[in-house]
């Protein structure tokens, strides 16, 4: 187990990249402590599986060093990096048993047999794969075979580190659940630092207790799922994180105070960020329907269950709100108001406004 | 519903007329020689299992079966790992994957009665690259018109150098199928590339051997033109397989009979090799 450092990482897949838009990672720098539930949370294409490709050490970076508890590991191979590693589609060796699947990683590396068979019932318990040891591991179901895929993580005791490319993809649906709370119980009893990369921000913000947020090979925040959700250091990361998304909204700023569509709107604090486009960023959760406010017309209303959302145009703009209780009718004239305290300015997609103290 | 059913009768028949007659009416007049003796003038009399039981009593018959058998399993012993081998070298992507591919095809695009004269003349002592380099430059002494082993090894050679590209071409579609995960685990892991063909490449390519190995089974064990337009089945017997002797006894003396119940006996082999090869490669497939 290990603590990883990436230090100044930038890969491009071109072979001379010049400009920045070459570059699928732009200056990387991160820090991961030994033991701790990280995800990688971005939308397709935004630089996370070669991260993770980076890490494990099968792609090697432009630029840039990985460190693994200080030691550089930049260019050793997979094998030598102590690394596991959960593919999207389950890898399992189809002509060995579930029992051989597990114990594989350790026979090549020369284990002991009394060794192999104490590590691989133990690792099969957990996974709760112990009755089918003797299955073929061809004739499973997609979850187990995901599951032998972590077991061969697992197995290894001196593993630094596992990482999940996607690894519930192929999963049913309710099994999804399951093998996502299997996953974090793991976690908790072998205390593994582990890696998971998704698109799917369910996935990464119930699995891990820190989630670094990328877009176009930067990395745009890095937080609790709390923080991520809460205050948004940018406003993709409003947009990408929540269901739905934080209300971007155009506004101009004079003297520290915003105004929408001519309307004041009071701030959680003080604008202080410098830009050329500024932007309101509120959450739907926060967005009221009230007597007095910044007018606008209901479009469409969706229940979906423990609320409902409300589409509202205020002039062109499109402004989500969540609510509880009474539901006003598609184009009846509301007016909106915002909860200060979570209403914030971002200057070109940052945020600008100080924190409110309290 | 019931009409329906019985309606799609009609779409099977054209097929079955066209098999009929180009397979089964064919088969059924060789069934009906096998078990007669004929004198000419078109007059048959009932010979029972008669002749069945003189081919399988036959030492003639015994020795081309025996050289059969040796040439296809020979050759399948051969094929089958080179193929596999030159299928794991060849490179997966890039701009040699077409030449290669095209390289490969090439043999199997030349006509077989092409193939046996390209490697009859060939191998002539005094004018073949090949036989005039062996002889003359390395003073090896061959000639395949003469000596036995020499004729053999024309016959696997030219048969390897025709037909390796089809357990190539089948074996790398088979791994081409891989995903490269397979590969990123294995490395992970820690397999050795050992390890990598034996629990990856092997189990994968398992399905496209099994038909390999079944074509080349079949087709070698009927093989005719090339053998026969290479050496013609000799010196002597020597290179007389069973298609070879089957067509001397059908075609060059004339005894329908024997030969009806030999084409039998052949094609009953065949399908019980076939069968046999077929289900022991796919018995732990569930």
């Amino acid at each position: 187990m290990a603590r990883i450092t990436l230090e100044n990482l930038r890969h491009s897949y071109l072979p001379d990249p010049q400009g920045a838009d070459d570059y699928a990672l732009k200056e990387i720098d991160l820090e991961w402590n030994d033991g701790g539930a990280y995800a990688l949370l971005g939308p397709s294409g935004c630089g996370k599986s070669t991260l993770l490709n980076i890490i494990s050490g099968l792609l090697m970076p432009s630029e840039g060093r990985i460190l693994f508890d200080g030691a550089d590991v930049t260019t050793l191979p997979p094998d030598q990096r102590n690394i596991a590693q959960v593919f999207q589609f389950p890898v399992i060796y189809d002509t060995m048993t579930v029992y051989d699947n597990l114990a594989f990683p350790l026979r090549n590396r020369g284990v002991d047999d009394g060794r192999v068979d104490a590590r691989v019932r133990e690792i099969a318990a957990m996974l709760e794969l112990d009755d089918r040891l003797t299955t073929r591991a061809a004739n499973l179901t997609p979850d187990n075979k995901q599951k032998i895929s972590m077991g061969r993580g697992l197995v290894r005791e001196d593993v630094n580190v596992i990482m999940f490319d996607e690894p519930l993809t192929v999963i049913d649906p309710e099994l999804k659940w399951k093998l996502r709370s299997k996953l974090k119980e793991l976690h908790q009893e072998t205390a593994v630092t582990m890696i998971y990369v998704t698109h799917d921000q369910t996935e990464a913000l119930t699995f891990a207790d820190q989630v670094v947020v990328m877009q176009d090979g930067v990395i745009v925040q890095i937080g609790t799922p709390v923080e991520l959700f809460e205050r948004p250091q940018h406003t993709f990361v409003g947009h990408f994180i929540g269901s739905p998304g934080m209300n971007i909204l155009p506004c101009e700023v004079d003297g520290g105070t915003a105004r929408f569509m001519g309307h004041p709107v009071p701030l959680e604090g003080r604008v202080s960020g410098n830009g050329v486009r500024y932007e309101i960023g509120v959450r739907p959760e926060h967005v009221r329907l009230s007597n007095a406010g910044i007018p606008a017309t209901i479009r469409k209303v969706a229940d979906v269950g423990r609320h409902v959302v409300v589409e509202a145009m205020a002039g062109e703009t499109v402004v989500n709100a969540v609510i509880d209780g009474m539901v006003p009718e598609p184009g009846s004239a509301v007016h909106l108001d915002f909860k200060q305290g979570q209403t914030r300015v971002y200057a070109d997609g940052w945020i600008a406004t100080e924190r409110a103290t309290s | 519903m019931k009409t329906e059913n019985q309606r799609g009768w009609l779409f099977v028949l054209p097929v079955l007329l066209l098999v009929a007659f180009n397979a089964l009416v064919p088969l059924m007049t060789v069934v009906n020689y096998s078990v007669q003796e004929t004198f000419g003038n078109n007059q048959f009399f009932w010979h029972g299992i008669g002749w069945f039981e003189d081919i399988l009593r036959s030492e003639r018959f015994h020795a081309a079966l025996g050289r059969q058998l040796f040439f296809t399993f020979t050759i399948l012993l051969i094929e089958v790992p080179l193929g596999v081998a030159i299928a794991l070298a060849m490179p997966r992507k890039g701009f040699w994957v077409p030449v290669c591919l095209v390289l490969m095809a090439l043999p199997l695009l030349i006509p077989w009665n092409v193939v046996g004269a390209m490697w009859n003349i060939f191998t002539l002592p005094d004018i073949g690259l090949l036989g005039y380099f062996l002889n003359n430059t390395l003073g090896i002494d061959y000639n395949m018109t003469q000596s036995p082993v020499a004729a053999w090894i024309t016959v696997i050679v030219m048969d390897v150098w025709h037909w390796t590209s089809l357990v190539v071409l089948l074996a790398y579609a088979g791994l081409i199928s891989i995903p490269e995960a397979y590969y990123q685990a294995a490395r992970i892991d820690g397999a050795s590339n050992w390890a990598v063909f034996r629990y990856i490449q092997l189990p994968k390519m398992k399905r496209v051997l099994t038909i390999a190995i079944l074509l080349r089974f079949m087709d070698s064990f009927n093989i005719y033109t090339e053998p026969f337009v290479l050496t013609g089945g000799g010196p002597g017997n020597s290179t007389t397989l069973l298609s070879i002797d089957l067509v001397k006894v059908a075609l060059g003396q004339f005894d329908l009979g024997p030969a009806a119940a030999m084409s039998l006996i052949y094609f009953a082999i065949t399908l019980a090799v076939s069968w046999l090869f077929y289900t022991l490669m796919t018995r732990d497939e569930q």
